[in-house]
């Protein structure tokens, strides 16, 4: 299972630096949410993988690593900041420069 | 404090003098040399000591710790320049009030002036040597801004730049050369310098120092191969020509030499460097002067050229030299003044300087021509003119060291073959200037001058006169103390009489005169084979050429490296990433060593890691299809809440969801406005450089993912589950962590969304774009914007979604759940009323859905709950709870924990909205589209 | 209350500010500067009262929420963060009053994102945490993102963008960072880091070397460092001035954690992991140092010749840190001088920029300007300043740097490159403020008459002015600080011990 996991994640952060590596904001953006998703993954991972034992008092004896799981989720919301604001900036750059060329110019 | 007084007066004297001349150029004069008289003053009770041998050291702390004090010293050497500076000075700014034309500003060449005076000053009252190299750069700047006096002309600029730019980079080697002195010597004072000889001679580093400190010293005084940024600074009006090069600016490296000369001095390094290069300047310039055509042109090069003589004697090193160098100093410097003072007079009267066009000034100035004939008499070494004397050393020295080297002629021959260019170019300037028939067409019918323009030039004269016929009474007292000052002992024998003896000097002299009237009338064909020579080796052409060639070469490394280009710089970014995680992966054993047993693998999550893959790939893939790429992105996401679920963190996947399906909304919502489809850009080249660096970036990330899964570390989180429910007030660990144990984290977190929502509403503000007429098949959009039935299944569905997220928001301290999630959905249920009413309308109908006040309370009742743990005298943030038993909800606690779980509800409410709304408010123009793209 | 709480004072101060700020109705304006006004200034005078409470050597911990450390979340604050803290907000305070001659009003919320901005940097310099040094700078980045694009317009929002992307891929780093540290050590609390480092076994020892590394490369990224300095030309010469003013001091973030890192958590007793750093960082410093020469020496823009300056004084604080406690501490004094002296290149580009319609900030002659005096002077002392000319702070920095560090290499390498400054400057200087043409050309269509310096820019620029000035003649005090923090930061037993308390 383990395998799995980091399997996803190399895949996910490689999809997500390939997409980067376009040059429109749009697939930029995507290229992001992908690799945000591999990282949280990854940052989740730290805790280790534990099956059926959330971190909440009363419900299993050895709960999994919760530490890991804020870190995520404080990543995961201010991972969506970072996006909107991305997306709403190549608004801009669309409006401004009349292209979603990263670099301003069309090729 | 009398030095540091003297020092500082000129530079307060400086604002004083600009700020005067409002009131007209009478009250400026005045001040002026009101300025240096006060200076002068400050010194006058001093000078008594200094001529009895005695040396005043004057203290200010500045940086004891790093041995870098304003200490400051008042002996021989000092005494002596700050006579010449200010002296010289005040003559100069008397001959430069009649100079100056009316419509230039007097005010600002006299502050200028005083400025460089006051550098000056420091630089020669110095005691400490990093205080030396302070003033010593000052000068630099000073001169470079009177250089560029009058600043609408280009050649002055670059003359003026090309000064700075190679007296300011000697400075920099003179600071590592005072450094490394400072090191050897074990201070930066001269008193301890000047006793440590042996110990800084013996140094290894004494090679290298020596070399950067002459570098300071050599591109300061203009010696070869550094010369030629000063016949470039005679663009600078003739007064200042006549300060910065008879007594000041130039003579400053020439200072250094004999300030350092018994420390530095004595060694066969500083025979050949400094001897040597002075010789060479010595010579050199003295041919290249007699073939200018312009006067000051001519002035610049035996400037040159006398300075070389005086660093040759310097580099000669015997204590007679040393005297005949500090003597020569003086000749120089008053000749020299009075030499440039009189030029400024024909240039001004005549309206030009080539000497081809002025001829037989006799007969229009007599007055001028007799003051100008004795100086130049003085620069070729005639009896009865001071120059003549210390010439007179010169050679006496020359032959007595040349006699002991192996060609022993060949220091004589030198020496008076440019004596011989000298008494040429001298001759020049007279006969040319004075006689040789009738001007030519010059600008102005030239006539004497204004009376008192002259006086300065007349003072001059007579002190050439003076020190040329009486020495002993005149110059010998003051040459003996800064001759002693330089020796730092008993000063040898020597006696200033115009009459040695038939020795062979006075035959040298003889034939350098003789010689020189032969040259001069027989100039012509010299003139012709210096007409072919001429601009193949011109410094100035190299420096300019360097200076190109370097700037051009920086301009190409930089345009290279900054591409503008943000594919360039993420490739760079990720490389690196790569690179160093590499780095730090490699050594020592593998990642995957003793593993631990792991999970197995069940059917369930192997088809959902394939299908994920499969959408992942496929979104890559075809991202140039936008929708299709956003959709499987979607569902990515999804699929990854799943996984938090599987792996027990219900809040995540929670979170997950909630934020996935705002992103979504998001990103369809930008994606109406932007390109459906992308074109295919990149080269397959570029292609398979990205591919092969996601696959790398990939693997390193799977390897990296597979040694944290199964690494083995006790960390902190025990803890967490220990204290949650006893301290912490919750069930939640999770959530318990992110209001209390990690609560600065979250306000951190909610601060960024606000920051975010607030960017982005300033961000759109009158935005104009685009929408799509059609989709991506080319099928126009439904006309009506809001279908009813959808739109009233929203507004039923509202009120139960805001229930929903308020009994998650209120389990969320023990259950999955909290403020964050409550928050998103609540802001989608609302977004879904905007998406199908319209913003108008549920603006309207929701007035408490006003995004910034809910914002700003949120961050306020956050950062209240924090504050509130100070009443008891707790930390920021320290949390209390107690519980209650609520009827349906069933037993809540209600823990300050959870006011702060309101502040990020609200914040997330207020902040989603704000972020969305924006989208909803954009004023389309069709014409947005047509707009040319904007190129860069 | 300083004793009290004073570490999270700073933090808490302009986060208040602009929660109030965010309650002001927008026609509010001349309420809204002043609150802003007040709060840089209470900001200083916080600074002031932590230095002098520093003075005797103590090391203010503050346990957030009242949680033991490593659990919770500490705030540190020593002589290091403390003389950062004052640096940001003195030029905060400047850039501030220069934003009210008018461009806090081309855009909206300036005041309360400059106030988040503070909140973010400060943040950054005391927290004693790895997740949380990881929000904050997200905060600051956050602000600046916003800043940088205030105001609009088609290269600044190029700029932005390049810059925003960058930075978010930067992030994405950090976190995978922080995850492999938490999980090779299981704790994010530094001083408890720099406990664990030594007890690591191999398996661990490998992922936290990566993790330090990969945290290496996002603070290179944003303290500039070659060759991921190509953000920064670009969006500091085409943001506003006051922004880039305070964007001096971003780039010393990155520095910051570098220095802090490679100290505490890789210093002198982190066992195998113990220099990290160190192999990397001299070669990177003198490459940033020839890169900002060249750009320099390349510069066609006042703006951009500022933006490689503060490469070059990036570079240069870099060589520093490699000195041992000499270098530091010389490094350390030469950190605010830099800072005020390209935040004054950069004001004195926006006047330019606003006094020169057509020709803008280009190094070019155009016309003569309004009171030559003043500008051309502040220009004269920044430009002697920021290329490290005598008699200022500059100068004696970089000569306790050249003593600290006596290879020959570096000398070369740091006196060239303070010549191509000086070379670029004084003929950038001489083309704008000396060869001036008669009357100012105005666009096409020129519009109303030039404006005068306004009455709010003077004093921002004064002010930076006698900041040079006075960290000048107190050389002195302030060198016996920064020798003092120095010694502290190499002693990170003694930070271990204040924060984790016990032995």
């Amino acid at each position: 299972m383990e395998i799995l996991i980091a399997l996803i994640i190399g895949l996910l952060s490689g999809c997500g630096v390939y997409l980067l590596l376009r040059a429109r904001t749009f697939t930029l953006v995507l290229g992001l949410t992908l690799l945000s998703y591999a990282i949280n993954l990854f940052l989740f991972a730290t805790g280790r993988l534990v099956i059926g034992q959330p971190p909440v008092i009363g419900a299993t004896s050895s709960p999994a690593d919760p530490l890991p799981q804020a870190l995520v989720l404080t990543a995961i919301v201010i991972g969506f900041a970072m996006t909107a604001f991305a997306i709403m900036l190549s608004l801009r750059a669309q409006a401004e420069l009349g292209s979603d060329q990263v670099d301003g110019e069309r090729p | 404090m009398p030095l540091l007084f003297a020092i500082l007066t000129p530079f307060c004297g400086a604002a004083l003098t600009l700020w005067v001349s409002r009131r007209g150029r009478k009250p400026t004069i005045f001040s002026a040399l009101g300025v240096c008289l006060l200076a002068a003053l400050w010194l006058a009770p001093l000078m008594s000591d200094v001529f009895a041998g005695g040396v005043k050291i004057e203290r200010l702390s500045w940086i004891p710790m790093a041995d870098i004090d304003l200490v400051l010293r008042f002996d021989g050497l000092g005494l002596l320049f700050a006579q010449l500076i200010l002296g010289i000075g005040a003559l100069v700014i008397i001959y430069a009030y009649y100079y100056l034309a009316k419509e230039d500003s007097l005010g600002r060449l006299y502050a200028l002036l005083l400025l460089f005076m006051g550098a000056m000053l420091g630089v020669v009252l110095a005691e400490n040597l990093i205080v030396l190299l302070v003033f010593w750069e000052l000068t630099s700047l000073a001169s470079f801004l009177l250089i560029a006096y009058w600043r609408r002309n280009t050649e002055a600029r670059r003359g003026a730049h090309m000064a700075l730019v190679i007296t300011g980079g000697g400075g920099l080697a003179l600071l590592a050369g005072f450094v490394l002195l400072g090191q050897a010597a074990g201070s930066f004072e001269l008193t301890t310098i000047l006793h440590r000889g042996d110990a800084i001679r013996a140094a290894e580093t004494y090679p290298l120092l020596l070399l950067l400190i002459l570098l300071g010293a050599f591109t300061k005084s203009a010696q070869f191969p550094f010369h030629f940024w000063l016949p470039h600074a005679m663009a600078a009006p003739t007064p200042v020509s006549a300060y910065l090069h008879s007594a000041t600016m130039v003579k400053a490296g020439v200072f250094l030499l004999a300030r350092l000369f018994p420390v530095l001095s004595g060694t066969l390094l500083w025979n050949w460097w400094v001897g040597g290069i002075g010789l060479i300047t010595l010579l050199l310039a003295a041919m290249i002067a007699l073939f200018k055509h312009d006067l000051k042109g001519l002035l610049a090069y035996s400037t040159i050229s006398h300075l070389g003589l005086i660093v040759a004697l310097f580099g000669i090193g015997t204590p007679l030299a040393a005297i005949a160098g500090v003597f020569h100093l003086i000749n120089h410097a008053i000749f020299k003044a009075g030499l440039f003072m009189a030029v400024g007079i024909i240039d001004h009267e005549c309206g030009t300087r080539d000497m081809r066009r002025i001829n037989g000034l006799w007969h229009a100035m007599p007055h001028t021509a007799i003051l100008a004939m004795v100086a130049a008499a003085a620069m070729a070494g005639v009896p009865l003119a001071n120059g003549f004397l210390s010439k007179e050393m010169f050679f006496a020295e020359a032959v007595s060291v040349g006699g002991q080297m192996r060609f022993s002629w060949f220091l004589p021959a030198v020496v008076t073959l440019a004596g011989i260019f000298a008494v040429a170019y001298s001759l020049r300037f007279i006969h040319d200037v004075f006689f040789n028939g009738a001007p030519i067409n010059l600008p102005k019918t030239p006539h004497e001058p204004p009376r008192f323009m002259k006086v300065p030039v007349e003072i001059l004269v007579l002190l050439c006169l003076l020190i040329g016929i009486v020495p002993q009474y005149t110059v010998e007292p003051i040459l003996a103390v800064a001759a002693g000052a330089v020796l730092q002992g008993p000063l040898p024998e020597h006696d200033l009489a115009i009459w040695h003896g038939l020795n062979p000097a006075l035959f040298m002299s003889l034939i350098a005169l003789v010689g020189g009237l032969f040259v001069y009338l027989g100039r012509q064909p010299l003139f012709a084979v210096h007409a072919r020579l001429e601009g193949r080796l011109d410094g100035r052409k190299i420096f300019v050429a360097v200076l190109d060639k370097i700037s051009t070469g920086a301009g190409r490394l930089t345009a290279f490296a900054d591409r503008g280009s943000l594919q360039h710089q993420l490739a760079l970014l990720l490389s690196a990433a790569l690179c160093l995680g590499v780095a730090g992966m490699l050594p020592g054993p593998s990642l995957l060593t003793n593993l631990p047993p792991l999970l197995r693998i069940d059917a369930v999550s192997l088809v959902m890691t394939l299908v994920l893959a499969a959408a992942a790939l496929k979104a890559t893939m075809s991202h140039r299809q936008r929708l299709t790429a956003l959709i499987l992105t979607g569902a990515v996401g999804l699929i990854l809440a799943l996984i938090f679920v599987k792996f027990s963190a219900p809040d995540l996947a929670l979170t997950q969801l909630a934020v996935e399906v705002v992103t979504l909304i998001l990103l369809l919502l930008a994606l109406y406005f932007l390109p459906q489809t992308s074109p295919r850009e990149s080269s397959p080249t570029r292609r398979l450089r990205d591919l092969l660096l996601s696959l790398l970036v990939g693997a390193g990330m799977s390897l990296l993912a597979f040694a944290v899964l199964t690494r083995r570390s006790t960390p902190i989180s025990d803890y967490f589950i220990a204290k949650s429910l006893s301290d912490g007030g919750g069930h939640n660990i999770v959530n318990v962590i992110l209001v209390d144990f990690r609560g600065f984290d979250t306000l951190g977190e909610i601060s960024v969304l606000a920051i975010a929502a607030l960017g982005i509403f300033a961000l759109m503000q009158n935005l104009k774009l685009a929408g799509l007429e059609q989709d991506a098949q080319g099928r126009a959009f439904d006309p009506d914007r809001y279908p009813l039935i959808m739109a009233t299944f929203a507004r039923l569905l509202l009120p139960l979604a805001l229930l929903v997220s308020v009994y998650i928001f209120l389990r969320g301290h023990n259950l999955p759940g909290g403020g964050f999630i409550a928050g998103l959905v609540t802001a989608i249920a609302l977004i879904l009323q905007y998406l199908t009413n319209g913003v108008v309308w549920t603006r309207q109908r929701l007035p408490a859905a006003q995004t910034h006040p809910l914002i700003a309370w949120g961050l306020l009742i956050a950062l209240l709950t924090g504050l509130g743990s100070w009443l008891f005298g707790r930390p920021f943030l320290t949390s209390t709870f107690g519980h209650w038993s609520v009827p349906l909800i069933g037993e809540i606690e209600l823990a300050s924990a959870m006011a702060f779980d309101l502040g990020v509800y609200l914040v997330v409410v207020g902040a989603t909205l704000l972020i969305l709304i924006n989208l909803g408010l954009f004023k389309t123009s069709p014409t947005a589209r047509e707009r040319k793209p904007w190129k860069s | 209350m300083i004793a009290a709480h004073g570490p999270v004072l700073p933090l808490l101060l302009p986060l208040t500010v602009a929660i109030i700020l965010l309650f002001l109705p927008r026609r509010a304006q001349g309420l809204t500067q002043g609150l802003s006004l007040s709060g840089g200034l209470l900001q200083v005078g916080l600074a002031l009262l932590l230095l002098r409470t520093l003075a005797d050597g103590t090391q203010l911990v503050y346990r957030l929420g009242d949680w033991p450390a490593p659990y919770g979340i500490v705030l540190v604050v020593d002589r290091l963060a403390a003389w950062l803290l004052l640096t940001s907000a003195l030029l905060a305070l400047c850039a501030l009053i220069y934003a009210l001659a008018g461009s806090d009003r081309q855009g909206r919320h300036f005041h309360v994102l400059f106030q988040l901005q503070m909140f973010g940097i400060s943040g950054a310099f005391v927290t004693g945490d790895l997740f949380n040094l990881f929000v904050f700078f997200e905060v600051l980045l956050m602000a600046s993102y916003s800043l940088l694009l205030h105001g609009g317009g088609g290269l600044r929002t190029l700029a932005g963008l390049h810059y925003v992307i960058l930075n978010l891929v930067g992030s994405a780093i950090f976190l995978l960072a922080a995850g492999l540290i938490y999980s090779s050590c299981g704790s994010l609390n530094f001083a408890h880091l720099a406990q664990l480092m030594p007890g690591l076994d191999d398996a661990q020892l490998a992922l936290a070397r990566t993790g330090g590394l990969l945290l290496l490369v996002v603070f290179a990224l944003k303290a500039g460092i070659m060759p991921l300095h190509l953000w920064l030309p670009a969006a500091y010469a085409e943001t506003s001035a006051p922004v880039a003013a305070l964007f001096a001091i971003m780039t010393k973030v990155g520095l910051y954690a570098i220095l802090r890192l490679s100290t505490l958590v890789f210093g002198s007793n982190a066992g195998a992991l113990a220099g990290l750093y160190q192999p990397w960082l001299l070669p990177l410093a003198l490459l940033t140092l020839v890169v900002g020469g060249a750009g320099v020496l390349a510069a066609g823009r006042l703006g951009r010749l500022a933006a490689y300056l503060i490469i070059l004084s990036v570079g240069t604080l870099l060589t520093a840190f490699t000195g041992g406690a000499a270098g530091i501490a010389a490094g350390l004094y030469y950190l605010p001088h830099s800072s005020f002296a390209t935040a004054l290149l950069f004001l004195c580009a926006g006047t330019l920029r606003r006094l020169r319609p057509a020709s803008g900030d280009q190094l070019v002659a155009d016309g003569d300007l309004p009171q030559p005096l003043l500008l051309g002077g502040a220009f004269f002392v920044a430009a002697m300043a920021s290329s490290g000319l005598p008699p200022f702070a500059g100068f004696i920095a970089k000569l306790l740097i050249l003593q600290a560090l006596p290879q020959a290499l570096v000398w070369g390498v740091v006196l060239l490159t303070a010549l191509a400054a000086v070379i670029a400057l004084a003929r950038g200087g001489s083309l704008i403020f000396l060869a001036a043409s008669g009357t100012m050309a105005l666009p096409r269509g020129g519009r109303k008459p030039v404006p005068k310096t306004s009455p709010w820019e003077l004093p921002a620029i004064g002010g930076l002015l006698l900041l040079i000035v006075f960290l000048t003649l107190a050389a002195e005090p302030a060198l016996k600080f920064t020798q003092a923090s120095a010694r502290q930061i190499l002693e990170p037993a003694q930070y271990v011990r204040a924060v984790l308390g016990g032995s």
